[in-house]
């Protein structure tokens, strides 16, 4: 490589972005993470769960406060109090209101997170880092678990795929041809609560659940096909991820901060493009 | 006699004036947020109202950031933030999405704010998860000033209120003007929830604002008596999450005290778990059918 | 309770069917014989049973007591041989979906898996949507059409597994007049061509006058069943109501009187609310 290129390349992102092995870590659990909310955030969407997938992560986090106090791995922590809570609201939610029960289950996790938080006896800074989320702190190991995790999580959309489909769009008909809605439903919870689990350390609690609200939302302006819409949402989500870590490496600030400014930006373009479209088409129409 | 209640309420427990006046501001927004959350659990806006809270959370730490105070900041992001979900999501489906990603920008910035927070040692655990015991005696007889207008205000908006929130339409037909009452309603809860996350915490308000409120709701189906239920079971959770708190500084592990919002959102679940054992009332149903 | 001799073996039969929610009952002793192809409204004023019975039949709520039977089989969830159409479904405009999409979920939506593409669902679909009417919506976003037409894909939905019988809940209740005729004669034809047998249901019976073979009328958890001529008569009527009422026809228009307050049932009127929600609540 000639030297003047190395110096372009330098200038565009900071030296050892791509060369330091946590950065290579960082990288690639951050690609694991963009495909499964990219693919699980179109459900999300479609079912309107943005409250389960804000509230989820916010959940696990208080696992991992508990598993840093324990001193276990908290990925752990954060994948057993995440598929905990979603397995509550899915048991509670029958015969009340939804968003009820997640915002009853998610204070009360918080205040277990709180608790857990004054147990530890020096400040918590391991736990307040999954607030936040980091860059640095992925080791291999981890990226293992994330890419386990996240297979599983997958594995199980694509299981689900049809009568998920089927019970978000047309739920009255699905039950009819003998789709549980129930454990349909539980099941979604359940694949939310895992991409969340996987997530945080990188993204953190707060905003973990932009990557499973935003990208959707956004490719449902631009397409009206699912398979589309998934693909499209699975780009906006590694792309506002990539960049997101390659700014938080460079300037040391939070990658959340960076993913859900950069998703906020993508939504507010995708629906100003359709916006658009829509109008110049009514503009056409009345010419025919 | 002495012992139990020396066992009950540990000793200097009314003589605190920390524990007095966290006993007074936490009963003024338990009953706010009950009486507001029974709206917004009818309304099915839980959502934005945590969201409210988080919105909160980020102008406080923009606010501290500053210079300025946790308060303001609390307050004027979260009526903001009240607005522009009322503006930006009309449909039920549109709210989910709106209310996500307006709660996704404003918290991307408020997690950059809380994180050169960070290095005022305590500052987001503070704004998270709240101070009820250090909260300033002179904010308190402003706090309790707005509640106290809050309620006032309720009681004016309450026949459209309760109307719009049961059947929009039928009230919209019959002149109600439903938009702008939800627009106020919208600020209402705003500055209830930004109270209430400014005492208890922001991570921690959503608990009193929905957990008493749905509570009562399952127990009475007549909305005159769920709002000073709500407030009830609302003031009740937070003395005796306050109470316990107190009481646990002699508990394990760690000999310095559990925290009081672990109490609140442990009672809060408890008692609507136990309410959902309720049967619900034949009259609600002849209504659903 | 009118019966009637079919020259085939019924497809539905319905026997002393009760249902009781927390003491109140909501269906009493339902007696119904259905015959293949036949168009029949279900009709009856807001709060007379009609969904709970509509539920009975899909399988999705036991009843209290008595049985169901669906050609010549127990009632069970899912059966492949009735098609459902619900009442409406609530999609936003920005759901990525395509009318071919809507309707193919009626084909295999409610197995696991993904669905490949392949010629032969894609010909399935397209025919079924043939059907309705609606090939020209094929590749249209759904979440933009009207209700009219995302009702006649919903039809198409439930055609895809060739139903033998076809059951509509309230499919006129949220469309214009004229919108409402079109899906009326669209089912009215799909019956005579298909053989299909159709139960409608709907608390106006006038737009189904001229295609319905026999009415079902449902009014305080009672049922009768027979031609409108003989069912909608103020005697037969007042018995189900338990309270006079009087049945008016004017100008090809039936019109059903209430005696009381609160039983005026006048079917030109629609409205009333559904709710949907389990915590609602009176002031």
């Amino acid at each position: 490589m000639s030297s003047s290129a190395t110096g372009w390349i330098n200038w565009l992102v900071s030296p050892g972005i791509f060369t330091y092995s946590f950065m290579q870590n960082a990288w690639l659990s951050g690609t694991i993470i963009a495909i499964v909310c990219g693919v699980a955030g179109f459900f999300t969407m479609l079912r309107g769960s943005a409250f389960a997938a804000h509230a989820l992560p916010k959940i696990g986090f208080a696992g991992a406060a508990g598993a840093v106090w324990l001193s276990v791995n908290p990925l752990w922590g954060l994948s057993v109090f995440a598929v905990g809570g979603a397995l509550g609201i899915g048991w509670l939610g029958k015969g009340a209101r939804r968003d009820v029960i997640i915002g009853l289950i998610l204070a009360f996790g918080l205040g277990t997170g709180a608790l857990f938080l004054s147990f530890n006896n020096e400040y918590a800074a391991g736990a307040i880092a999954l607030l936040f989320g980091q860059i640095v702190g992925v080791s291999t190991g981890e990226v293992i678990d994330t890419a386990v995790l996240a297979a599983l999580c997958l594995a199980l959309l694509v299981v689900l795929y049809r009568p998920l489909l089927f019970a978000s769009v047309a739920p009255d008909n699905a039950e009819a041809r003998g789709v549980s809605l129930r454990s349909i439903d539980i099941w979604f919870l359940v694949v939310i609560g895992i991409a969340t689990a996987v997530t945080v350390p990188i993204v953190g609690a707060l905003l973990s659940f932009s990557l499973l609200v935003g990208p959707a939302a956004a490719a449902s302006y631009l397409t009206h096909r699912p398979s589309h819409a998934m693909m499209l949402s699975v780009a906006i989500a590694l792309l506002s991820l990539w960049i997101g870590v390659a700014l938080a490496y460079d300037t040391g600030w939070p990658v959340g901060f960076f993913v859900a400014t950069l998703v906020v930006i993508a939504y507010a373009v995708a629906r100003i493009t359709a916006q658009w479209r829509v109008s110049r088409l009514s503009r056409v129409a009345p010419a025919e | 006699m002495n012992r139990i209640l020396s066992f009950v309420f540990a000793p200097g427990f009314f003589s605190n004036e920390q524990v007095v006046n966290a006993l007074w501001l936490g009963g003024v927004i338990a009953v706010v947020a009950g009486a507001v959350g029974v709206f917004t659990v009818l309304r099915g806006q839980s959502f934005a109202g945590h969201a409210m809270s988080d919105m909160g959370a980020a102008g406080a730490a923009g606010s501290l950031l500053a210079g300025g105070t946790a308060v303001t900041g609390f307050l004027s992001f979260s009526v903001i933030a009240g607005a522009l979900v009322d503006l930006l999501g009309v449909r039920p489906r549109d709210r989910d999405v709106a209310t996500g990603l307006v709660l996704t920008a404003v918290l991307g910035l408020g997690s950059l704010f809380l994180f050169f927070d960070t290095r005022v040692v305590g500052a987001p655990e503070m704004i998270l998860f709240g101070s009820i015991f250090d909260s300033e005696p002179s904010l308190t007889p402003i706090l309790s000033g707005l509640a106290l207008l809050m309620l006032v205000l309720m009681l004016i908006l309450y026949r459209p209120l309760v109307f719009s929130s049961l059947s929009a339409e039928t009230a919209g037909a019959r002149g109600v003007p439903v938009r702008l009452i939800g627009f106020i309603y919208m600020l209402l809860l705003a500055v209830s929830v930004g109270e209430t996350a400014l005492i208890v915490g922001s991570l921690l308000s959503t608990a009193l604002l929905i957990g008493p409120a749905s509570t009562a709701l399952r127990l009475t189906s007549r909305i005159g008596r769920a709002i000073p239920l709500a407030a009830l079971i609302g003031l009740l959770c937070t003395w005796l999450g306050i109470l316990l708190a107190y009481d646990s500084y002699y508990w394990p592990p760690a000999g310095r005290g559990w925290p009081v919002s672990f109490f609140i959102t442990g009672l809060v679940l408890a008692l609507y778990l136990a309410s959902r054992m309720w049967p619900q009332g034949a009259p609600t149903r002849a209504l659903a059918d | 309770m009118t019966s009637q001799t079919f020259s085939t073996s019924p497809v539905l039969t319905v026997s002393h069917v009760g249902m009781k929610f927390l003491n109140r009952s909501v269906l009493e002793d339902i007696e119904l014989t259905i015959g293949a192809g036949e168009f029949i409204g279900l009709i009856g004023p807001n709060g007379a049973g009609k969904s709970t019975l509509l539920r009975i039949l899909l399988g999705l709520q036991k009843p209290t007591r008595g049985t169901v039977e669906i050609l010549g089989s127990p009632v069970r969830r899912g059966n492949r041989y009735i098609g459902y159409v619900p009442q409406k479904i609530h999609l936003d405009p920005a759901t990525p979906l395509s009318g071919r999409d809507l309707a193919g979920l009626g084909l295999d939506g409610h197995r696991y898996g993904i669905a490949f593409f392949n010629r032969k669902r894609h010909a399935q679909i397209d025919e079924a949507l043939e059907m309705v009417d609606a090939r020209h919506l094929a590749d249209a976003p759904v979440g933009r059409l009207s209700g009219g037409e995302q009702q006649r894909l919903l039809i198409a939905q439930a055609l895809l597994t060739h139903p033998q019988i076809l059951l509509l809940d309230e499919p006129l209740s949220n469309l214009d007049i004229k919108s409402a005729r079109e899906v009326v004669r669209l089912v009215a034809r799909i019956q005579r061509e298909h053989g299909v047998t159709v139960i409608l249901v709907a608390h106006d019976m006038n737009p189904l006058i001229d295609v319905m073979d026999r009415i079902i009328y449902l009014a305080q958890g009672r049922a009768a069943i027979g031609p409108v001529d003989v069912v909608v008569q103020s005697d037969v009527l007042s018995t189900l109501y338990g309270y006079p009422v009087e049945v008016i026809r004017t100008r090809n228009r039936i019109l059903v009187v209430g005696g009381q307050d609160s039983g005026i049932e006048d079917f030109s009127v629609t409205g009333g609310e559904h709710c949907h929600g389990t915590e609602v609540l009176s002031t």
